[in-house]
């Protein structure tokens, strides 16, 4: 029921409803009759009728037309047929003028929607009436899910062209802007046409330009209307977007490096393309692959090293994960972490202080771009973005618009990518971290239901500036030294503590870290550190981290020896936004032979509660954790925890025996 | 004059508030004067929200439910009668998110389920309805509350889902062939409840439903067709059910649907919509599937869904002084749970029944 006023029925009412319900009820009681019987007369087919005309949602009623239609054509008989042509057509119109009766009802209705088209898809009857009858329903709710998708299935029908169908979403965009169904309907025209490069879609550049100059129009006419920004969003996507063949979600990503690494062990030399082989479908094998070392101090020797794959692109499977497969001739020893890591401030010096081994803090560079015909394009797409910037600036000058603020904000980061893409060594880059932090400072402040998308945004933006140039980096960047007199343990440690971080990004400039501090900030994920495969220590402490299964990504952290996730909510929320992404029989990612094996209950541990954090640490193997503060840290929890990680050396400070 | 309201709680409904109140700051502070919206950079402390007057009307919604359930010859029932099965989940699970579902007599539940079965395997809306996919996982899941799954003749209702799948992937609603992703989402749902998700092709399954993702990052019922938040709840729970939330850009369409909250702090199901009881749970539980809730006032999502009750009769419609319905009232509740809202069965976003029924079928012993 939507949109009706809650008051108490007058007793006129009440009595109109009395009837309705005698009267549809019994409509009910004879239909039922009808089709249990399969009984297909006359009268029967028009309480068929009065019954889907009050009541468009009654599917068993639009069955039974169906098996109705089917009785009454098998029924003919070819003689029958060849005295009266048109005896089918005009069964199959009656069922049309029912539905249409029904949609007069209710256009909303599935089961009306259907099965006009079953009708349609028989084949006796006229399509010329049905775009009509939808500009009918299209006047009546502009934005009627049911009219559109039926429309694609008339368009389909009767083999109308993209470009015919686009001119009619240019028609319903000119009557109102605020339309997004004819915006939507657009983007998946446009993208067929630029796909087939249909004559008059090609160039690309060509067709944008006039696109983005309509949705303009609309953005300057109703700033706060949402219906065009999506579709700028679109726009602005294919103008940005280097063409690369891996997506975002998908490790490791386009033009990132593969990285090999030696599980804990200290500098390797030799890595070269004989001494390491990389199987893969996908990658040019013919090219000889070369290898750098990361954190070097130009000995040539290195704990990670990292080489970039050209990828094929006709080998690539978008969707499907396109395993590589590498093999290492030699490695060296395991060496663990021996002793308790204390993560006090006392332990830490600041990393200036010690500039002789600065060198051994690697800064990788990004990618950049030496293709000619990518170079041509990236004008172009500079050039575009920088406009669609003054643009933005101009109309925010005048109205204070959030979506346009979030515009600006990506389109100057967007900018920043392409530079740093495409830099040559002389050109004055000009980044604008400071303006992007400041636009989302503010959009937090102007739009607070939202904050917390901006929060996440400005963080992103924050570590991108932050691991810009290696000078701030090294800001950042600690000599972590333990007091244990046996010890020759000496590590680098990044410590980003109290930035407010909500998410953490610009993994791929620190692949090298061992140690890292993000203590203090509040996120509640830790999304994307799978990336960082030599991390041995990890503190998480004062975070937002709600649940286990948000400690997935540590599993594949094969070197992770001490973490620290105390004062977090952990067993404080009863919602687990992580419950999808990580792996369990919920979603069908591990087998159905999937339990917790033999582990004997422990008092006041209910395993089928706790099987996230069961999951999560069986594949752990720290020697040290601190989880104090967090809810669920109690005695029988800890308990638990030592079972589950035999290697455990350390729980909460203290030194297990 | 808001100390009132304080005392207006009844701990019995609502027993978790006390210790919420408890753990966090102490109740002296002018708690009432707080502002709804806490700073960005503060904790959200969702306590101040429930400051603000409002309260659940657990009871009432309890009874209210009940009240439908015996109601067979008005005006709304008899149009509901085709649908009467979804009528019977979306209360069940609403009394068992609020603790209550004992009250109702499971054995009368359960044979009545077992009557709108049909000889194909399918279920029925109600007694001698055609069966539907549609029906078939209300009862699916009707039974999963009462633990009685059991009862059913697994491989009978299985194979009537499993040929439902087409050739490129799709389902069928039923025999007569309408195509929809929200078909996929409920063979998906209901082959995993039963442990027989393996009779189907699963990856064809999830291929056809990412050919339905649009460039706003949502989905709709069919290639080409426009996002649409129920729809988009249909494919996320899919696909987060079959492992496969992977496909999703989670930032592209945790944006589109962060933005579905209004000013009221209700949320609509397209952009330029009227906010919706109802869109509380296909927003919120597709947010959370994929771990992007956090974009949304909560605060002020609860403080709709509240302003939707009937807080004489019981019940919450789709939007403020609307005539209230099990459906919205159903959502309403679910939503509130996901938005952790004090003295709630906590619900799972994907197979839309409380977190234990799932746990007991996929971890009990
Ligand atoms: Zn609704």
């Amino acid at each position: 029921m939507h949109g009706r006023p809650r008051k108490p029925p007058t007793p006129e009412e009440e009595k109109a409803y009395d009837a309705k319900a005698a009267k549809l009820r019994s409509l009910q009681t004879q239909f039922l009759h009808f089709h249990h019987n399969q009984i297909y007369t006359k009268e029967a087919l028009e309480v068929c009728a009065k019954l889907v005309e009050s009541n468009p949602e009654y599917i068993t009623a639009w069955n039974y037309r169906k098996l109705a239609v089917e009785h009454i054509v098998s029924s003919h008989s070819e003689s029958d047929l060849e005295s009266d042509p048109d005896c089918i057509k005009s069964i199959f119109k009656e069922e049309l003028r029912v539905t249409e009766r029904a949609l007069a009802k209710n256009y909303k209705s599935y089961g009306a929607w259907y099965h006009r088209k079953w009708v349609l898809r028989k084949g006796h009857s006229s399509i010329d009436r049905e775009l009509q009858l939808l500009q009918v329903f299209l006047k009546q709710d502009t934005r009627n899910f049911h009219a559109w998708n039926y429309r694609r299935f008339v368009a389909a029908l009767k083999n109308r062209s993209d470009e015919e169908e686009l001119q009619f979403t240019t028609d319903m965009i000119n009557d109102n802007f605020s339309n997004y169904s004819a915006w939507h309907n657009r983007s998946v025209l446009l993208s067929h046409l630029l796909e087939k490069k249909v004559d008059g879609y090609f160039p690309k550049e060509k067709v944008l330009t006039e696109e983005n100059d309509l949705v303009h129009q609309a953005l300057f006419t109703d700033p706060d209307d949402q219906s065009g920004w999506f579709y700028h969003h679109w726009l602005l996507d294919q103008i940005v977007k280097i063409k690369t063949p891996l997506l975002v979600y998908t490790w490791p990503p386009h033009g990132s490096n593969l990285e090999v690494w030696v599980d804990g062990c200290l500098d390797v030399e030799g890595v070269n393309s004989s001494t390491i082989t990389i199987e893969s479908s996908m990658h040019d094998t013919n090219k000889d692959l070369v290898w750098k070392p990361l954190s070097t101090n130009n000995s040539g020797r290195a704990q990670a090293w990292v080489t970039h794959l050209s990828f094929l692109e006709e080998k690539l499977h978008f969707s499907q994960a396109n395993p590589i497969k590498v093999t290492m001739g030699h490695s060296e020893g395991i060496k663990a972490v021996s002793d308790m890591i204390s993560w006090g401030d006392k332990k830490f010096h600041s990393y200036e202080a010690r500039p002789m081994e600065s060198s051994q803090i690697n800064f990788s560079n990004p990618l950049k771009n030496s293709d000619d015909n990518d170079l041509m394009a990236y004008k172009w797409n500079a050039e575009t973005v920088a406009n669609e910037i003054s643009l933005f600036r101009e109309l925010l000058s005048e109205t204070d618009c959030k979506i346009g603020k979030l515009t600006l904000a990506r389109l100057l980061t967007a900018l920043d990518a392409m530079i740093l893409y495409n830099k040559t060594s002389d050109s004055n880059e000009v980044v604008h971290f400071e303006e992007v932090l400041e636009l989302y400072s503010d959009l937090m402040k102007v739009d607070p239901p939202h904050s917390q998308f901006y929060k996440d945004e400005y963080s992103l933006v924050l570590l991108q500036q932050l691991t810009s140039t290696p000078e701030s980096l090294l800001r950042h960047c600690y000599h972590y030294r333990d007091s244990s007199p046996s010890s020759i343990n000496s590590y680098i440690c990044l410590r980003l503590c109290n930035l407010s971080l909500s998410r953490i990004g610009s993994i791929e400039q620190l692949l090298w870290i061992q140690m890292l501090d993000l203590s203090h900030n509040h996120l509640h994920s830790v999304e994307g550190l799978e990336a960082m495969q030599l991390l041995s220590c990890l503190n998480l402490s004062n975070n937002k981290i709600g649940s286990f299964s948000a400690l997935e990504p540590l599993k594949l952290l094969k070197s992770l020896k001490a973490l620290n996730i105390s004062y977090n909510e952990f067993g404080a929320h009863s919602v687990d936004t992580r419950r999808y992404s990580c792996s369990s029989p919920l979603n069908h990612t591990v087998g159905a032979d999937w339990n917790f094996g033999d582990w004997n209950p422990i008092d006041g541990i209910d395993f089928t509660n706790c099987w996230e954090a069961f999951s999560i640490f069986k594949d752990l193997k720290l020697t040290q954790l601190e989880i104090i503060g967090n809810v669920i840290a109690e005695e029988n929890f800890k308990l638990f925890l030592v079972k589950v990680m035999p290697s455990l050396k350390w729980l909460d400070g203290v030194e297990l025996q | 004059m808001k100390e009132d309201l304080y005392l207006s709680l009844q701990p019995d409904t609502l027993p978790s508030f006390r210790h919420l109140i408890g753990s966090s700051e102490p109740l002296s502070t002018a708690g009432a004067l707080t502002p709804l919206r806490s700073e960005a950079n503060s904790s959200s402390d969702f306590i101040n929200g429930y400051r603000m007057g409002e309260e659940l009307e657990a009871e009432k919604h309890v009874n209210y439910i009940l009240s439908v359930e015996k109601k067979k010859d008005d005006f709304e029932s008899v149009v509901m009668e085709h649908i009467r099965i979804n009528g019977a989940y979306w209360g069940l699970t609403t009394l068992d998110l609020l603790g209550k579902i004992g009250v109702v007599d499971s054995e009368e539940v359960v044979s009545w389920i077992l009557k709108c079965q049909h000889e194909s395997g399918g279920f029925g809306g109600n007694i001698g309805h055609d069966p539907h996919v549609l029906y078939t996982l209300s009862a699916i899941q009707i039974l999963a509350l009462f633990d009685k799954i059991n009862v059913l003749d697994i491989d009978k209702v299985s194979n009537y889902i499993v040929g439902l799948q087409n050739e490129d992937g799709s389902f069928s609603g039923d025999m007569w062939g309408e195509v929809d992703t929200r078909f996929s989402y409920i063979a998906i749902c209901s082959l995993a409840l039963l442990h027989c998700l393996d009779k189907i092709n699963v990856e064809k399954a999830v291929k056809y439903i990412v050919s339905c993702k649009n460039l706003d990052g949502g989905f709709g019922c069919t290639p080409g067709a426009e996002s649409h938040a129920g729809q988009i709840f249909c494919c996320v729970a899919a696909l987060a059910i079959t492992g496969s939330l992977h496909q999703i850009d989670k930032d592209l369409l945790g944006w589109w649907l962060c933005e579905r909250q209004v000013k009221s702090g209700g949320l609509n199901g397209r952009p330029e919509k009227l906010p919706d009881v109802c869109y509380s749970w296909w927003v919120l539980s597709s947010l959370t599937m994929i771990d992007r809730v956090h974009w949304i006032d909560k605060e002020k999502l609860v403080k709709y869904i509240l302003d939707c009750q009937d807080k004489e009769k019981g019940g919450i419609s789709d939007r403020p002084d609307d005539a209230v319905d099990v459906f919205h009232t159903y959502f309403g509740v679910a939503g509130l749970s996901l938005l952790e809202y004090p003295g709630l069965k906590a619900i799972d976003p994907a197979y839309a029944l409380p977190v234990d029924v799932v746990n007991r079928i996929f971890f009990g012993r």
